[in-house]
């Protein structure tokens, strides 16, 4: 903001003015304090969970069945679990989000509907993910008759996560030079061909980090889970979109507040995994946005 | 504005070309599909709350749902008196508010005016992390680290072992980057000239940042706030796991207390049969709670619009 500008300190002369420049100075340290100050409760528990969580990640642990006893405990069913849902939320959401935000932003009049929608969009975006699971429950458990399966699981989430792939998809494809759309145009493309062939592939890599942080958040998701009806004993390998199922953020939580303190330990092995495949999605989406920067 | 001009396509342009191919139409009816699915989740949330708090509202009239008293559905004498979980609620974004604002506003201080751009340009990604983590992850560390290695040691038995302390302070640290990114990006759009302007007048660094910009980005960073107090609201595990849950009509950040979300996971977890009155109040608390986050979202909408449009 202010980098280019050159402060005053240099021509310190009366002793008020030295006494505000002095002040000026220590605020830089004072600030920089604060903003490393949560990055630093970032570290604490990085190292808390490696210290505690680090002895029982091995194959065993991530291949065994969940079980009463915390020594044979392990996240077989979760990760599969979450396998499955990450996999179905993903179906969902790539062609419907990205179906609402080429409509949106290259098919749709502009008109006071068109505002309603996308203030829907956004009002959506910061409805309580705990909410999404009591429609999850409702309408897709019980009037849907689907359970607590698989397939409810998804269609939550794929809810949940939808306002922010869309205005992701929104921004990426606004981001398009319209000279590719007239260029196509004129050489006499219809106006699906071009979104198709020019504006798609152009905005591709910006839609795609919007999906993938969007799975992220979905990867980390257990109160609407939970609501759903999904916090159960499960020691078997999913095979349909009817089963039910657990993924590892609840399979975390469950350990977590569970009293016996080796149950403790366990979930901080959980959340060793977890923060790996949320870390690895936001790495992958951080290189596409620099890709697409270029 | 040049940027405008390029970005936005000429609007119905390619709607009036008349030669599609067949099937065309198909796909824009496709498209058109796609983008009702969000009306339709929104009018199914608002449906199922509506349709759920109608029928507790049947047997728990609306007068009893706000008369000061207890929230105490599980046990003899039932009394649903929404107070004690607002009260939770608000507890909660209290205390997170006292840490994460002047945090906030601290970083948002020092990435915009401070911070050379190399430094900017490594510390703002690691902070936007922060609102990645997921929730239970932050929920584990507030039992076990925050309050069980720290808090407790610290103050003994004044606090509670499920207590908003422990809960506030992780929160604090998810919505922090909400609060430093708005902001900044709002004072980033205050204009140059009010800068050079105090700096002509021998203003140091920190009165510019302090008493120039921070007040002339005001609407930018009460936006921030209010979307931080939205999350804070609708944040459901953190509180659930380690502030409690013992409805309590109290601020103190000591006691163990239950919030809205906290008891509406804690009816999704089965304490609640089916059919059950205690059931369907999960829909009047829902209900609630889609009220006080819709407010604060708009309220905040509204301020972006306004910080965005001041300028320009």
């Amino acid at each position: 903001m202010s980098a280019g500008i050159a402060p005053v300190e240099r021509f310190a002369s009366s002793p008020q003015l030295r006494r505000r420049q002095r002040l000026s100075e220590v605020s830089r340290w004072v600030f920089l304090v604060t903003t490393l100050a949560a990055l630093g409760v970032l570290v604490f528990l990085g190292i808390d969970v490696m210290r505690v969580g680090s002895d029982r990640l091995g194959l065993d642990f991530l291949t065994s069945y969940p079980s009463r006893r915390a020594a044979d405990a392990g996240l077989r069913s979760s990760i599969l679990g979450s396998a499955w849902i990450l996999g179905m939320t993903l179906l969902f959401t790539v062609p419907i989000s990205v179906g609402t935000a080429v409509w949106i932003e290259e098919f749709a009049p502009r008109n006071r509907f068109m505002d309603f929608v996308k203030l829907n969009l956004a009002n959506l975006a910061g409805v309580p993910s705990i909410i999404f699971g009591v429609l999850g429950l409702v309408v897709f458990s019980r009037l849907l008759g689907l359970g607590p399966s698989l397939l409810t699981g998804a269609l939550t989430l794929f809810l949940m996560i939808m306002p922010m792939t869309v205005i992701a998809a929104q921004e990426a494809i606004r981001q398009v030079p319209s000279g590719l759309r007239e260029g196509a145009l004129a050489l006499g493309l219809t106006d699906w061909q071009t979104t198709w062939y020019q504006v798609l592939p152009y905005a591709a890599p910006g839609i795609l980090t919007g999906v993938i942080l969007g799975v992220s958040r979905a990867a980390g998701e257990t109160a609407a889970l939970i609501m759903i009806g999904a916090f159960a004993f499960i020691a078997f390998d999913n095979t349909s979109v009817f089963d039910s199922f657990t993924t590892l953020p609840i399979q975390i939580y469950n350990w977590t507040v569970r009293p016996q303190p080796a149950f403790q330990e366990i979930a901080a092995s959980g959340i060793i995994v977890l923060m790996g495949i949320v870390l690895a999605f936001n790495i992958l989406a951080a290189i596409l946005r620099e890709r697409f920067r270029r | 504005m040049q940027g405008t001009l390029e970005r936005t396509p000429p609007a119905g342009l390619y709607r009036r070309r008349r030669f599609g191919r067949p099937g065309e139409d198909l796909i824009k009816l496709a498209l058109v599909a796609c983008g009702m699915v969000s009306l339709l989740a929104m009018v199914l949330i608002l449906g199922v709350l509506v349709e759920g708090a109608a029928e507790f509202f049947r047997e728990v009239p609306v007068t009893k749902f706000f008369h000061i008293g207890e929230w105490q559905p599980f046990f003899e004498p039932i009394d649903f008196s929404i107070w004690e979980l607002v009260a939770g609620t608000l507890n909660v974004v209290l205390w997170s508010l006292v840490l994460a604002v002047p945090f906030g506003l601290g970083s948002a201080i020092y990435l915009g005016a401070y911070a050379p751009p190399r430094v900017r340009a490594v510390l703002k990604p690691f902070l936007e992390a922060l609102a990645s983590v997921p929730t239970v992850v932050y929920a584990y560390f507030a039992l076990t680290f925050i309050t069980l290695d720290v808090l407790r040691p610290l103050l003994g038995d004044r606090i509670d072992v499920f207590n908003p302390l422990g809960a506030s302070i992780v929160m604090a640290v998810m919505i922090l980057p909400t609060i430093a990114s708005i902001s900044e990006d709002a004072m980033h759009n205050v204009p140059r000239e009010l800068h050079e302007g105090a700096y002509a007048l021998g203003a140091t660094r920190l009165e510019v940042a302090v008493r120039i910009v921070l007040p002339a980005a005001f609407s930018g960073v009460m936006a921030s706030i209010l979307l931080a107090i939205a999350r804070v609201v609708g944040e459901t595990m953190i509180v659930a796991v380690a502030a409690g849950s013992t409805p309590t009509l109290t601020l103190s950040p000591l006691t163990g207390i239950q919030t809205m979300t906290g008891y509406m996971l804690q009816v999704g977890l089965g304490d609640a049969a089916r059919g059950t009155i205690q059931y369907s109040s999960l829909f009047a608390v829902g209900m609630m709670l889609m009220l006080m986050t819709l407010s604060f979202n708009i309220a905040a909408q509204i301020l972006v619009t306004r910080y965005k449009e001041q300028y320009e």
